[in-house]
């Protein structure tokens, strides 16, 4: 469902990616790793169609991202690493307002809203401003904003940031609940987390794949725990 | 259609539910009435409302500036971009939905003024063609300044850099008119310079339009104005919004 082909974009000086190219199928949660900087987020921001790339491009549900970043978008939830949002809304405000860009409208809107708050756990925090909720909340807001429109393909930044260990368990299952069906890129810098939810990991540095292969692989051909492969592959490769 | 309407309506309700339209209001108001009685609107002894719209020109010069700055540059600062356009709206929606709804939000603001206008019909019999024309030159003038402020909000993430540049063009557009940057241009331009200078300023056609003059070539004076800031603050975001 999602298709990247030699994506490449540079930032000034900085190389941020330089011609990363795999697919996801549906039914797949893809992990995607890197140290900081590795341009985990430059990926994902193109994904989105929030920047263009230099040069390469890509497909999600058949869709180009640079002939026609409309039909992607709405095929898309995109949670993005910092969750942005206008902190002058109401959580309900910020939902409704997405709903209205998305054209989820009358009754729809109000079993979208009846699946989601509850799934997201914002039920609580529903009719508070934005700039007033904690990290977690934040995120969870910007989770349900993503997952509204029950899209097919998911591109989650860092999803379990900032969540307390009983939400991040949550934020696990939902994500686990919805990979059959759905097409999910997670990044993360939680290796556990890849364990725990992802059936195929690309490993990132530099703006260039090392990697890509799933968990259990890696494990046994390095013939250690995830982490210390991270490090072998990153520090190794990098240096 | 879905992308527009939904930033609309974001942006005009954001005005009411931060304190920027209260205060904006207030401020607009209080100045839009003082400065009225302070030219000598009972001196005139007229009823009309030649005293209120004088007054439009630098009025706006400065408040809608103010009004235009965080548009672009707020959304940029917190990363809220990000959102907007991750979700199936294009630049021009975008765009678009954020000036209409600004200039809504003037519109009321200039609709707000209506006791001055119940004031002069009270006094006497005025000419109220005289006053729908002001009021439409006031509304076209407030989207001229509107579209350069947007323009200028999108061209920084600072907000007071932003108002500053706008109004230092909005100032730019309404001087270039006056009398007296006439006559020091006259000294060492051409006439002919002189008044291709007179002509793209904003003071002479809102005073004919204010006049109760409809002429194409000031409709099409704010049109074009409008049309062009709008259109460079739509490149202007698809260049920089990423940065």
């Amino acid at each position: 469902m999602i298709g990247i082909k030699e994506l490449r974009r540079s930032f000034g000086p900085i190389v941020a990616v330089d011609g990363v190219s795999f697919d996801v199928e549906k039914g797949q949660v893809l992990g995607f790793l890197g140290p900081n900087g590795a341009g985990k987020s430059t990926v994902m921001r193109m994904l989105a169609c929030f920047i263009r790339p230099d040069s390469g491009t890509a497909t999600v549900c058949g869709y180009d991202i640079l002939k026609n970043p409309i039909e992607v978008r709405k095929s898309i939830g995109y949670l993005a690493e910092n969750v942005p949002a206008y902190n002058d809304m109401t959580v309900g405000g910020l939902l409704n307002f997405i709903c209205d860009a998305r054209a989820i409208r009358g009754n729809s809107r109000k079993k979208a809203l009846d699946r989601i708050v509850p799934m997201c756990a914002i039920e609580s925090v529903y009719h508070q401003s934005i700039d007033t909720l904690s990290k977690g909340y934040r995120r969870r807001v910007g989770l349900a904003g993503a997952l509204i429109h029950d899209p097919q393909v998911l591109i989650l930044d860092e999803p379990t940031d900032g969540l307390d260990p009983n939400q991040k368990h949550e934020v696990r299952a939902l994500i686990g609940k919805m990979a059959k069906e759905k097409c999910i890129v997670v990044s993360t810098h939680i290796l556990e987390e890849v364990e725990a939810i992802c059936d195929r990991t690309v490993i990132i540095a530099r703006g260039k794949i090392l990697v890509d292969s799933t968990p259990e692989k890696l494990r046994q051909q390095y013939n250690c725990s995830l982490d210390e492969v991270f490090r072998k592959i990153t520090k190794g490769k990098a240096a | 259609m879905n992308g527009f309407k939904a930033v609309f309506k974001r942006e005009l309700k954001s005005y009411f539910t931060t304190p920027i339209a209260y205060v904006f209001l207030v401020v607009f108001l209080f100045f839009a009435g003082y400065l009225t009685f302070k030219n000598g609107f009972f001196e005139i002894r007229q009823a009309d409302m030649r005293a209120f719209f004088t007054n439009m020109p630098l009025l706006f010069a400065f408040l809608v500036p103010a009004a235009a700055m965080r548009l672009w540059a707020e959304e940029r600062k917190s990363g809220s971009i990000e959102l907007l356009f991750t979700l199936p709206i294009t630049v021009t929606q975008a765009v678009l939905g954020k000036f209409f709804a600004a200039w809504v939000f003037l519109a009321i603001a200039l609709g707000l003024t209506f006791p001055m206008v119940i004031t002069v019909y009270f006094l006497g019999q005025p000419d109220t063609g005289l006053i729908l024309t002001g009021y439409l030159g006031s509304i076209l003038m407030a989207g001229g300044f509107l579209a350069v402020g947007c323009f200028f909000s999108a061209l920084s993430k600072n907000q007071v850099i932003s108002f500053v540049l706008s109004v230092v063009a909005c100032a730019a557009l309404v001087f270039a008119g006056l009398p007296t940057t006439m006559e020091y241009l006259s000294t060492f331009l051409p006439a002919g310079l002189v008044s291709a200078v007179e002509s793209l300023s904003m003071e002479t056609h809102f005073e004919s339009i204010q006049r109760g003059m409809l002429e194409l070539k000031d409709i099409s004076y704010f049109v074009l104005l409008i049309a062009g800031w709008v259109t460079a603050n739509a490149v202007i975001l698809e260049e920089r919004r990423a940065s």
